[in-house]
């Protein structure tokens, strides 16, 4: 069958003020009718520029520079601006990333989906309201009617998204471009989105181009899935082949990277050495030769073909992975972790000890005479300990609390009450030269490495100022100080005279992690510290964080929204809801057997890179939005989105009870699992 | 107050953006890009890229050197009127001939350029430094005292700034350090807001909370961190403002509020020229007309160029 979509040698220049990169360089993809394609890949390896080539919107001083694009037998790329605008709205959609800038904020949500479908289709206004109503209630969102005229400021980022899609469908296009459609949200959201766009592909029978970074989003969904690196489409097949056997050397890297597959393990992630070349020279050979841990002398002088194997699949590589013979003997994974301290430490005074703390952020309006208006729940009633030598994870959802809970813990918020200990030590009730001694012990490393560290400071006046600030020891003691950490994230001491714009997010994120470590903290809380990242740069920084722990004897709070990432690196895992901590316990044994509906929603929906898991997991998943924490829901604070809930739930409560080993608790009142000591579940 | 924090959206926003600049960064393991350690005066030589701002450099330093040198080399009496040589045209004795005083009008362009020059620098100045201060603390300490603060920048904003310096220059003798006063008096308020609007959005960036948490005190935020990152929008200001002052100052000098005579500055030989026009009088209005325009016109191009050399967003390419 002919596909709907034909990309032929693509090629995409984008004109710098004295370079020009090329982007895209001889892409060839197709896709048929009905079918979803995936295209993996990290930033910078062309798959936005492809996708964005086939609406031919490509930024300012980018053009097609080669190649075909043939939607439905017709050649888009000698189509005149006209008509491909009339293409753009009838016969390919496009979702864009950021659904909270790609909404008119000054219109109704009801008037810019019937705009477009007038604009598009000539039908009247009230024709059009009818459409943009029902196209509403096709991308699931509920009383379609009333929601018509809300603004985009009153809705979430999953309903913008949702509205997104609906714009897109107007028109019934065959082919729909998603491109990175769920990154900006959160994981329950982003479940909820990929069902939806899956759930109308089959039911429109349109084709699917799915953009992600996210080896997980496409697993479950795409029937293809394209790996592009550098430009180039490294590898390409049916997605059960490809993820359960891949061909290219790259394609194995980024899931040997992936902290999901070794979090059983404990073992080190693979890292891809060296960063993806750039595209403004001409390149010669494998554009991954240098990086590749196969790589021979033909690699680097010659250009691997993207060649068909028998079985359909294609792959650009003359030593594809499981092809033998092997020109290297595979390096083995590494050693396995040693065991961390915190089993014999547990029986100890624990280093962090959270005792009822709670935040709540007035909500004031009026600029002169503020008016109190209610309050922002942002953290009720947390309860943890963390033990020395431990890496405890925090993991939750946007607007769960768990940065205020850094914020609290390194004294940047002062807590509505409660307490934190830090070794016996009060902290919130320092003050003066006391206050200032006790922010040695804790520090913060922030997770936008590109805000964190002033712009027109150099490095080393970056990493020496906390030891000025503390007048910890002399100006020569400080030089060796912050060279040494310099080695130890593994960057040259000429980093010292640079200014932080100079370095890579990466190199930026590792400067920042040096810098946290130069007063010789006994805790380090980090939030979101790879969620910027690429995934071969954050399995770097992850090994080296583990690696550091080990050597130096530090004690990590993790602040993740990726449930993938905690369980990595934690050992011991707390889920939190709203302001509040439903479940506490050993990493491995909560992910496993989570106790509390939500842990297990996010557990659901946490994109896994793994097809036949992905497949079974569709429509489970967390349902609803996010309630709003001025008001939240009395009693269990996930009442409002939980299939369990019951009367009792709005009016008590729950408390913590114990399930397991390890100190597994959680606060529910019908778990997923029998409560340690009770002979019966209410719930299941 | 932003409730919502949002930072790890905003973070997996960029991880997903095309970065279409893939050589910008050298290896993780290796040595940054570069040869060398960028010095200090890369913002110099930044600046010194753009065309625009070395001939607003070169107008700017021609005019110093005319008002303050010239009468050096080019001697002429100005204080005692000679109506004798009153209203000559250009000649090869007065090139561009004399006021209806007898002055020599390229001699007094010289003083009148040094009463100008002088009281636009010292007027900026003065509004920059204490625009500054003031827009600091009370962007810095936030609040009540922050509220209060601007809302007397507000009051005073609301009069018609040209009657009070009609009435405050009737009152006093307007000499030219009156006038710096007085002009500052009026200039400092956009100085205060604008700083003050930089130093909410810089107190809550992540490099500041970071010198709070190591338990640095205010002070190292503020000048250790807030300042130096406002620098470069203070400087632009402080560039604009000395060309609002001198216009500001002609102004006066043209409604004959500004300096008196026997002193003068440009306005107020354009104002003392006006008289004349009807007589074909040319050489009274267009040499301290062009001379202002000038002026104002190179210190505009070289506080674009400073804007464009301070976009740390550009820095990047």
């Amino acid at each position: 069958m002919e596909p709907v979509l034909r990309i032929e040698d693509l090629r995409v220049e984008v004109r710098l003020r004295d370079s020009v990169v090329r982007a895209v360089d001889g892409v060839s993809i197709h896709l048929r009718a009905n079918e979803m394609l995936g295209i993996v890949g990290e930033s910078g390896c062309g798959k936005t520029m492809t996708a964005l080539s086939v609406m031919r919107m490509l930024p300012p001083r980018g053009r097609i520079a080669g190649g075909s694009i043939r939607l439905a037998g017709k050649e888009l790329t000698a189509l005149t601006d006209a008509e491909m605008r009339h293409v753009r709205g009838n016969d390919v959609g496009m979702i864009f990333q950021d659904p909270f800038t790609s909404l008119n904020p000054t219109m109704s949500i009801g008037r810019q989906i019937a705009r477009a479908a007038r604009l598009h289709r000539g039908l009247s206004r009230a024709e059009a309201a009818e459409r943009a109503t029902d196209l509403l209630e096709l991308v699931g969102l509920p009383h379609a009617r009333q929601r018509f005229d809300d603004y985009p400021h009153q809705c979430s980022g999953g309903i913008r998204q949702r509205v997104m899609i609906a714009m897109a469908l107007s028109r019934e296009p065959k082919v729909l471009i998603a491109d990175e459609p769920t990154t900006a949200l959160d994981v329950s959201i982003q479940h909820q989105i990929l069902d939806l766009i899956d759930d109308l592909r089959q039911r429109l029978g349109m084709a699917v181009l799915l953009v992600s970074h996210d080896l997980g989003v496409v697993a479950g969904r795409a029937d293809r899935v394209a790996v592009m690196y550098a430009g180039k489409v490294a590898e390409s097949g049916d997605t059960d082949a490809l993820f359960a056997a891949p061909r290219h050397p790259y394609t194995e890297a980024l899931f040997e990277a992936l902290p999901e597959r070794a979090a059983a393990t404990r073992t080190p992630l693979y890292t891809i050495p060296g960063m993806p070349p750039g595209l403004a020279r001409p390149l010669v050979g494998c554009r991954f030769a240098p990086r590749c841990r196969y790589a021979e002398e033909r690699c680097t002088v010659e250009e691997p073909p993207l060649a068909v194997a028998l079985d359909g699949r294609r792959h650009a590589c003359f030593h594809p992975v499981g092809d033998p013979p092997q020109p290297l003997a595979r390096p083995a994974a590494g050693a396995p972790q040693v065991p961390t301290v915190a089993d014999d430490a547990a029986a100890a005074v624990p280093l962090l000890s959270v005792l009822g703390l709670v935040k709540d952020y007035p909500l004031a309006s009026g600029a002169m005479l503020r008016r109190r208006e209610g309050t922002v729940s942002a953290v009720a009633d947390v309860t943890f300990d963390v033990h020395r030598g431990e890496t405890f994870g925090l993991v939750g959802e946007s607007g769960c609390g768990k940065t205020t809970i850094g914020r609290l813990i390194v004294g940047l918020e002062k807590p509505t009450r409660g307490s934190i200990e830090l070794d016996g030590e009060e902290l919130t009730t320092l003050k003066g030269a006391a206050y200032r001694r006790a922010r040695r012990d804790i520090q913060l490393m922030f997770q936008d490495s590109s805000t964190s560290m002033d712009p027109r400071m150099r490095i080393a006046a970056t990493l020496r100022e906390p030891l000025a600030v503390q007048r910890v020891g002399n100006l020569r003691e400080r030089r060796h100080r912050i060279e040494e950490l310099l080695g130890k994230v593994g960057l040259p001491a000429a980093a010292l005279h640079r200014y932080p714009h100079e370095f890579s997010g990466g190199q930026r994120q590792l400067l920042s992690f040096a810098r946290a470590l130069t007063l010789m903290p006994k805790l380090v809380v980090t939030d979101e510290p790879v969620s910027a990242m690429d995934m071969s740069v954050q399995a770097h920084i992850l090994n080296l964080m583990r690696d550091l722990q080990h050597d130096l004897g530090l004690t990590y709070l993790f602040i993740s929204h990726d449930l993938a990432v905690v369980r990595y690196l934690s050992d011991r895992i707390g889920v939190m809801y709203l302001g509040k901590i439903v479940e506490v316990g050993p990493a491995e044994e909560v992910y496993r057997n989570p106790a509390h509906p939500y842990t297990k929603g996010l557990v659901d929906s946490a994109p896994v890179a793994d097809p036949v898991i992905e497949r079974q997991k569709l429509r489970s998943g967390i349902k609803g939005e996010l309630p709003s924490a001025i008001d939240p829901p009395s009693g269990c604070r996930f009442r409002t989105r939980c299939e369990f809930a019951q009367d009792v739930c709005a009016e008590v409560e729950p408390p913590a009870r114990p399930f397991g080993p390890g100190g597994h608790v959680a606060a529910c009142h019908f778990p997923l699992a029998r409560p340690a000591g009770v002979t019966a579940s209410p719930a299941t | 107050m932003t409730i919502r924090r949002r930072p790890t959206l905003r973070g997996r926003d960029q991880a997903a953006k095309p970065e279409m600049v893939s050589e910008v960064d050298a290896t993780l393991t290796g040595p940054p890009n570069g040869q060398r350690p960028e010095p200090v005066s890369g913002t110099w030589r930044r600046f010194l890229r753009h065309p625009m701002a070395l001939v607003g450099l070169a107008v700017i330093a021609a005019l110093v050197a005319f008002s303050f040198l010239g009468p050096l080399v080019y001697r002429t009496d100005q204080v005692h009127a000679d109506l004798a040589q009153s209203m000559l045209p250009p000649s090869a004795d007065h090139p561009l001939g004399t006021t209806d005083a007898g002055y020599d009008v390229l001699g007094r362009l010289m003083v009148g350029g040094q009463a100008s020059l002088a009281v636009g620098f010292a007027a900026a100045l003065l509004s920059v430094i204490f625009g500054t201060l003031y827009g600091a603390v009370a962007g810095y300490l936030g609040g009540v005292v922050d509220d209060v603060m601007m809302r007397v920048v507000d009051a005073v904003l609301s009069i018609p700034p040209i009657f009070v310096l009609i009435l405050l220059s009737a009152i006093f003798h307007p000499d030219p350090t009156v006038m710096i006063f007085i002009i500052a008096a009026f200039s400092w308020l956009g100085v205060a807001r604008l700083v003050r609007g930089e130093t909410l959005t810089l107190r809550t960036r992540e490099f500041v909370q970071q010198v709070k948490m190591i338990g640095g005190g205010p002070v190292r935020c503020v000048v250790r961190h807030i300042v130096p990152n406002a620098v470069g929008t203070i400087v632009v200001k402080a560039t604009f403002e000395v060309a609002d002052s001198i216009l500001v100052l002609a102004g006066l000098g043209f409604l004959g509020l500004g300096i008196q005579p026997p002193d003068t500055d440009w306005g107020g030989m354009l104002s003392n020229g006006l008289a004349y026009l009807q007589n074909g009088a040319w050489w009274l209005i267009y040499p301290p007309g062009i001379a202002i325009m000038l002026t104002v016109v190179a210190f505009n191009f070289v506080g674009d160029s400073l804007r464009d050399t301070f976009e740390t967003r550009l820095l990047r390419r």
